[in-house]
């Protein structure tokens, strides 16, 4: 027996409204999902924009014979508490170096306390109340401002807040990527190679094949372990060394490049294989010249991804040393360093209130890192894309 | 039926290992000498005992249903089976006096010298010149630029495709039609000079207008190369063949020069197959 049409469209109602209210919900979770990053992002750029600012102090600097010995006669005697020690601290040395100036006077912007800086901000600060007219005063001068933080691009870490940088951490990161960059990429890439285009087909392969996805899995803490007990206790690696770090980390992005490199070089199609044995190419031959330029995008894809990954890894880093007080650049591959994310970890461990603002303002930059690299990846990705 | 009596029988069949020599001016030369092969998938037999010579500068169609065996058969001669793991193969397949799946046999080397087109046409994902002109320079036949030029030139003559892309040799393979790029494909695979070339059912991805052009070229290039192609087109069998096999269920039925095939087969099955009774 046959429904009418009021019969079907009764029915239909209600399937409809089932379809509308699951569609609703899939919008709202993406909505949440969303509505959290924009809450963090917000907050990363409230709490941290401000770090890329620094107070500084318009004062004039009197080079007195005492000031040879002891820096604070360089300074007003009101202004000291407000300036920062490390600007205090250089002046002696600065005169022994150039003995002409002794006698002269300049007037300079220099870097004030996290104090001033704070109370600036509008933050929780320690100055007392003189202290802050004395500021007040400054600020309606025009001798006291805020200016660009080039000591927070332009140094390493300090304890004194408003001298802590984030280059050292940088640098270390870079040497840290370069040493993960080339043991993982061409033992990946090959290992990948290896297993698609040439292994055979059996159990062994099958058990490396499982191993490795495997691999993909394990807690990155693990891959620390492993690397604290085999290349520096085993191989002698200097610790804290972005040679150990890097080892440690190529390690981690070892499985993320070979899982890519297999995909890529799977979804190169069989046909292209053909046409290259069918000229009387050996294997190797179709590999090098049909099927990894072809795979290539994806590969590089893949390997920029896992880097990412690697550079915003800080657990197995902290087993292997490399969360370290580094205030100098470093100059080697062996010396000792520290990494973006281990930077930040430290400074979020700092009690000072300064420290809060510069927390955030690491994160930005490695945020901005990671995600220019992630869009370096797909503008490769899409650039490559071929159809066949 | 005889596992013999497939081989043509007007023929002086050298002894096996041995070189081909010419024999009387009405029969061609030997190109191909193939002889008890077997060939298994896993434990499935794909292949029986297969006995069929093929002959020098001739146009040979091997036609049959889907899934007897003929392309496994053609797979055979250049030893693409071996990039199928589970693939084994028994019995002799001699190209000039040579058996291809011995041990000595370097399967680059026997590629070099038996070509091979695609169903589907594959170009490389590169220049249109530099698909004619890799395999070549890969096997050292030319190392300057002014011979490469000439080479590929030549290729795309002889594959009919020169005029159509002498202006656009830097374009990419794939930029052109159907039946450019299977064109393409043969100029490819005749520009390193093989013995023999192998279709694996060339047109059936192509128009008729780009089917019936490499039609006809098959019918030039038979002058220098022998020529051996899966079909599943009995009438293109009929019209650009000079021998037939007839292949059902993985065994050679039937074995013959074209015309006699299609006007009087000598097997029941042939018969029915090319009447359209089934297949």
């Amino acid at each position: 027996m046959s429904n009418t049409f009021d019969e079907i469209s009764q029915q239909l109602k209600r399937r409809h409204r089932k379809s509308a209210r699951l569609k609703w919900i899939t919008m709202g979770s993406l909505g949440l999902a969303g509505l959290f990053l924009v809450l963090f992002f917000a907050d990363m750029l409230t709490k941290g924009l401000p770090a890329f600012q620094q107070a500084y102090i318009q004062t004039e600097i009197s080079y007195t014979e005492e000031a040879a010995t002891d820096g604070r006669r360089a300074f007003d005697e009101e202004l000291l508490p407000l300036i920062s020690r490390t600007v205090v601290r250089v002046i002696p040395m600065e005169l022994r170096n150039n003995p002409d100036m002794i006698g002269t006077s300049k007037t300079q912007w220099v870097l004030a306390t996290s104090g001033v800086d704070q109370y600036l901000k509008g933050h929780r600060h320690r100055l007392s109340e003189e202290e802050q007219a004395a500021i007040d005063a400054r600020v309606e001068a025009g001798q006291v401002d805020l200016r660009f933080n080039s000591t927070f691009f332009g140094s390493g870490d300090s304890k004194i807040a408003e001298n802590a940088g984030i280059l050292s951490a940088v640098v270390g990161t870079v040497m840290t990527m370069i040493v993960t960059l080339a043991i993982s990429f061409p033992i990946g890439v090959m290992t990948a190679v290896y297993l698609e285009e040439f292994a055979p087909d059996n159990r062994f392969t099958q058990i490396i094949e499982i191993n490795i996805n495997n691999l993909a899995a394990i807690p990155s803490i693990l891959f620390g372990l492993l690397g604290l007990a085999i290349f520096i206790n085993f191989f002698g690696v200097p610790r804290s060394s972005p040679l150990a770090g890097g080892m440690t980390l190529a390690l981690m992005t070892l499985p993320v490049i070979i899982i890519s490199t297999r995909t890529a070089l799977r979804s190169v199609p069989e046909s292209i294989r053909h046409a290259g044995f069918g000229v009387g190419c050996s294997r190797w031959q179709v590999v090098r010249d049909h099927v990894l330029p072809l795979a290539m995008p994806g590969i590089m894809t893949g390997s920029i991804i896992g880097l990412a990954q690697a550079m915003g890894e800080t657990a197995p880093l902290i087993i292997v040393g490399m969360v370290a007080f580094i205030p100098d650049v470093g100059a080697s591959f062996t010396n000792a360093a520290t990494v973006m994310p281990a930077q930040i970890f430290t400074w979020s461990g700092e009690p000072e209130q300064a420290f809060v603002e510069k927390t955030a303002g690491g994160i930005l930059v490695l945020l901005t890192i990671l995600i220019s690299l992630n869009a370096f990846a797909v503008v490769l990705r899409k650039k490559f894309e071929r159809r066949w | 039926m005889n596992s013999h009596a497939t081989v043509m029988n007007n023929q002086q069949v050298p002894a096996v290992g041995q070189p081909y020599t010419r024999n009387d001016a009405a029969c061609h030369d030997l190109s191909i000498r193939v002889r008890d092969l077997n060939l298994w998938y896993g434990k499935n037999q794909a292949l029986m005992n297969l006995n069929i010579d093929l002959f020098q500068k001739n146009v040979t169609a091997l036609i049959g249903p889907s899934g007897c065996g003929k392309s496994t058969f053609l797979r055979c001669l250049n030893r693409m089976n071996d990039l199928i793991p589970s693939v084994r193969t028994e019995g002799l397949v001699e190209i000039d006096g040579r058996d291809v799946n011995s041990a000595k046999m370097d399967e680059v080397a026997l590629r070099r010298r038996v070509g091979m087109v695609f169903q589907k046409p594959n170009p490389f994902p590169k220049s249109i010149f530099e698909n004619v002109a890799y395999a070549p320079r890969m096997h050292d036949l030319v190392s300057r630029k002014t011979e490469q030029e000439e080479l590929v030139e030549k290729a795309l003559r002889d594959a009919g495709l020169w005029n159509e892309v002498k202006d656009k040799l830097h374009e990419p393979g794939t930029s052109l039609s159907g039946g450019q790029q299977q064109r393409l494909c043969i100029a490819r695979a005749i520009a390193v000079q093989p013995d023999v070339i192998l279709m694996d059912e060339p047109t059936s991805a192509l128009d008729p207008i780009s089917t019936a052009t490499i039609e006809d070229l098959m019918d030039k290039l038979k002058e220098k190369f022998t020529i051996v192609t899966v079909t599943h087109n009995m009438q293109q069998a009929a019209r650009v063949a000079d021998y037939t096999a007839f292949f059902h269920l993985g065994e050679i039925i039937e074995y013959n020069d074209t015309k006699v095939m299609f006007s009087t087969p000598a097997q029941k099955k042939t018969e029915d197959y090319i009447s359209g009774r089934y297949g």
